[in-house]
């Protein structure tokens, strides 16, 4: 730290008898409607998600849905991709891609992920929108909440939150459709018949949607999210960030188109407060970056917009970077080179490299996925025992995994052991498409070729249509002294 | 509550778990829900790091603390619906194997109809159904495994199922019968009754004749042919075991616990006891029913 940090005083109480209150009351907020490139940007990231959030478990794949995590088969079908639980790897793959990218982004633009994608600034847009067509703007709800209650009051509230819970609903069906067949799950809600598993989270998500996007809005990000407090961290001073340029807009104040600034010794800000009014979380991005900004980008819209009237150039709230308000980038660099110009520092390239290894592996070892798994249990009763023609024989159980959803036959094979035979009922085997099947088998070995002890051994399954489709397991084979 | 020895402990239990919970909320109110008055000199915890970085001691938020509350309230509903206040069972007659009962009733529920179904067939065409093979063999990896092998072709002293030699035969009433009722097979010792180590030698030689074993002691077998009498009484003059009493065929060289010399004449100097539990009163007669089939499919395979 070059800097040293700011004091903040700590406000002094003057002595009276009233009881101070810790808790803070919510300002209401009336976010005001606005256009732009960002408000573009979120909007076309919204309905992306949302269409295939919504869309998605209605797909069809090989005759059943294309995305459904089944929870009692414990098997997860992804279009072609069948996993079972022993692939949960692939999970902490990309739970690790998840976080890197959150990395990477916020290193490079900050809270990208808050402003665009994230599930609560999504429904929350959703949410405002619905309000916004029911209410109106800004100025209209803020005067409808000062009015008394009336019938034409309790009209348009109820029409807003019938909508609205009927957004959460659909919302809390469609995340259950993605654990229980959507088409049965609709069936069922339809006629009431549903399970009280899936009452339970169709209700729990839908009253999540319509709490958090409806009521809790900006204080989710306030005061719930863990991401809004320790993604400071991961800021430097290179870091894209929503900001207001204080050297260009102070002093600020009112004035008339016509008059010219300089000769008033004004700024850029016209002090309009339209950047305050459009904010989501209520902000003012004057003070500086705070952490209740979510990066959405409606200021720097809300502000283009009035810099647009007034005919001064755009940009007096914009992405920038900490070193460049503060003058530490070349002066002949335009505004874009700025920006690209330090994108090349450790902590981006860094985490560009381990993201870009971790999608490698994931993406390889998914391509190189087999779809059999094979599980050996050693017989522990009988741990040895003589064939009728002096042998020596050892008992496994062999359970084999087809993952894929195409029937297949399987051979068996054993290795390890000099000269050992595999004895099985089935030498054979038939297994069903995603089904398992256990075949007992013993090894069997001449006692004079192989020494008394614990012997590793592999049991390997190939499918006989297929010899790709192939897999291997460990186990022991022991041979007690003569 | 019958497990206490004396009535003493019911309320003595009952009176320490209501005073405890009583001494939370005491403490709780005592504690809790105090305001901070305006211009009231603000206390830290008493610690500070990083030379100045101290925490306020203010109080528990009001939703927190009602939560603690809610907790007692919540043990006290609990307290009389479930068992806990010492020898009191609960409004609501709750046990853990009432439980265990309601659930055995889902899953008969769910299962009885396809046993059901199942003991309509016979044994033969039930062998033949892949589904209640499929049944048979999990009850089998269950129940039987440990002793006969997951291959089922058993160990020294518990026979191989799928060899189609049976001690007690292998109609699939036999196989029935012996699941059900389970099997006590008893070989005395008859180191006397042979005449001494000496005659002991002489009945095994002969036995390893009979079985089509090599080698053997001629003269020995001859005399031992002379003393196989006692035996004969179990094994059949001619060595070919009797089912009804699970006496083995000797002259199959199929062996319980083997037929080498040395193990042969042990069998006959201090005899064999062995014992198959009886599982009718553990599986029922319909889940017996299906692994008598897997069993029998065992033996009987169209290969």
């Amino acid at each position: 730290m070059d800097r040293p940090l700011p004091k903040v005083p700590i406000p002094v109480v003057e002595a009276s008898p009233v009881e101070v209150d810790l808790y803070e009351v919510r300002k209401a907020i009336y976010p005001r409607a606005v256009h732009g490139v960002f408000a573009t940007s979120r909007w076309t990231l919204v309905i992306l998600t949302q269409v295939i959030f919504y869309g998605l478990p209605w797909l069809t794949w090989n005759g059943r849905q294309a995305v459904l995590f089944d929870l009692g088969a414990r098997r997860f079908y992804i279009f072609d991709l069948v996993l079972w639980p022993q692939d949960f790897i692939f999970l902490t793959g990309i739970l690790i891609i998840s976080a890197l990218s959150l990395f990477l982004f916020t290193a490079v633009a900050g809270r990208l992920w808050c402003g665009y994608a994230c599930p609560q600034t999504v429904y929350t847009e959703l949410f405002m929108w619905i309000e916004r067509r029911i209410e109106g703007d800004r100025p209209k709800r803020m005067k409808l909440d000062r009015e008394p209650w009336s019938l034409r009051k309790l009209g348009i509230k109820t029409a807003k939150h019938g909508t609205w819970i009927a957004v959460a609903l659909w919302t809390g069906i469609t995340f259950v459709g993605y654990f229980t067949p959507i088409r049965t799950l609709l069936g069922e809600f339809a006629t009431l018949s549903l399970g009280p598993w899936e009452t339970f989270w169709v209700l729990f998500y839908g009253f999540a949607t319509y709490g958090n996007a409806g009521w809790m809005r900006e204080q989710v990000c306030k005061y719930m999210c863990p991401y809004a407090r320790f993604q400071g961290v991961m800021f430097d001073p290179d870091t894209l960030i929503i900001t207001y340029d204080p050297a260009r807009g102070e002093p600020r104040g009112s004035r008339s188109k016509s008059v010219d600034r300089r000769t008033r010794g004004l700024g850029d800000c016209v002090d309009c407060e339209i950047c305050v009014q459009v904010c989501p979380t209520g902000i003012d991005i004057r003070n500086g970056l705070q952490y209740e900004c979510i990066a959405c980008g409606a200021c720097i819209d809300g502000c283009d917009q009035v810099m647009d009237k007034m005919g001064y150039p755009r940009g007096l709230i914009r992405y920038s970077t900490e070193n460049a308000m503060l003058g530490k980038y070349p002066e002949e660099e335009t505004a874009l080179r700025k920006v690209t110009s330090h994108l090349g520092r450790p902590r981006v390239l860094i985490y560009t490299a381990i993201l870009g290894m971790v999608i490698a592996a994931l993406a390889v070892s998914l391509a190189m996925r087999v779809p059999v798994k094979l599980n050996v249990l050693k017989d522990r009763a009988n741990l040895v025992r003589e064939t009728n023609d002096g042998w020596m024989e050892n008992v496994y159980r062999l359970q084999i995994m087809n993952t894929s959803e195409t029937p297949h036959r399987f051979s068996l094979a054993v290795t390890g052991l000099p000269g050992a035979r595999l004895v099985s009922d089935t030498p054979v085997v038939s297994v069903s498409g995603a089904s398992s099947i256990v075949v007992p088998v013993s090894v069997q070995v001449d006692p004079s070729a192989v020494s008394p002890g614990s012997h590793r051994i592999e049991f390997e399954v190939r499918a006989v249509e297929d010899d790709r489709i192939a897999a291997g397991a460990y186990s022991s084979f022991y041979l007690r002294a003569p | 509550m019958s497990e206490f020895t004396s009535g003493f402990w019911g309320p003595y239990i009952a009176v320490i778990t209501l005073v405890s919970v009583l001494a939370c909320a005491v403490f709780l109110k005592m504690t809790g829900g105090k305001k901070r008055l305006a211009g009231e000199k603000l206390t830290t915890t008493g610690h500070a790091w990083d030379e100045n970085l101290q925490e306020w001691n203010n109080p528990l938020p009001k939703w927190w603390t009602y939560l603690f509350y809610i907790t007692i309230v919540f043990s006290l509903v609990y307290l009389v619906l479930y068992p806990g206040l010492g020898a009191f069972p609960g409004v609501l007659g709750w046990t853990s194997v009432g439980q265990y009962e309601r659930e055995r009733a889902l899953a008969a529920k769910e299962y009885d109809p396809i046993y059901e179904k199942f003991s309509q067939m016979d044994i033969p065409a039930l062998a033949a159904n892949p589904e209640a093979r499929q049944m048979g063999q999990r009850l089998y990896l269950t129940y039987c495994y440990q002793c006969h092998g997951s291959d089922a072709r058993g160990a020294r002293g518990f026979p191989n199922l799928a060899d189609n030699d049976w001690l007690y035969g292998g109609s699939p009433e036999a196989i029935q019968a012996t699941i059900l009722n389970g099997r006590v097979g008893a070989m005395p010792a008859l180191i006397d009754a042979v005449g001494g180590a000496e005659g002991v030698k002489e009945v095994a030689n002969y036995v390893r004749e009979i079985s089509g074993q090599q080698p053997f002691d001629a003269a020995l077998a001859a005399k031992g042919k002379e003393k196989f009498a006692v035996c004969a009484a179990c094994h059949g003059p001619d060595g070919k075991g009797n089912p009804a009493i699970g006496a083995p065929n000797l002259t199959d060289n199929i062996w319980l616990y083997g037929g080498s010399l040395a193990t042969i004449s042990e069998t006959i100097t201090k005899g064999r006891n062995n014992v198959m539990p009886a599982w009718k009163d553990l599986l029922g007669e319909p889940k017996v029913h299906v692994l008598t089939a897997y069993v029998y499919s065992l033996s009987h395979q169209s290969k």
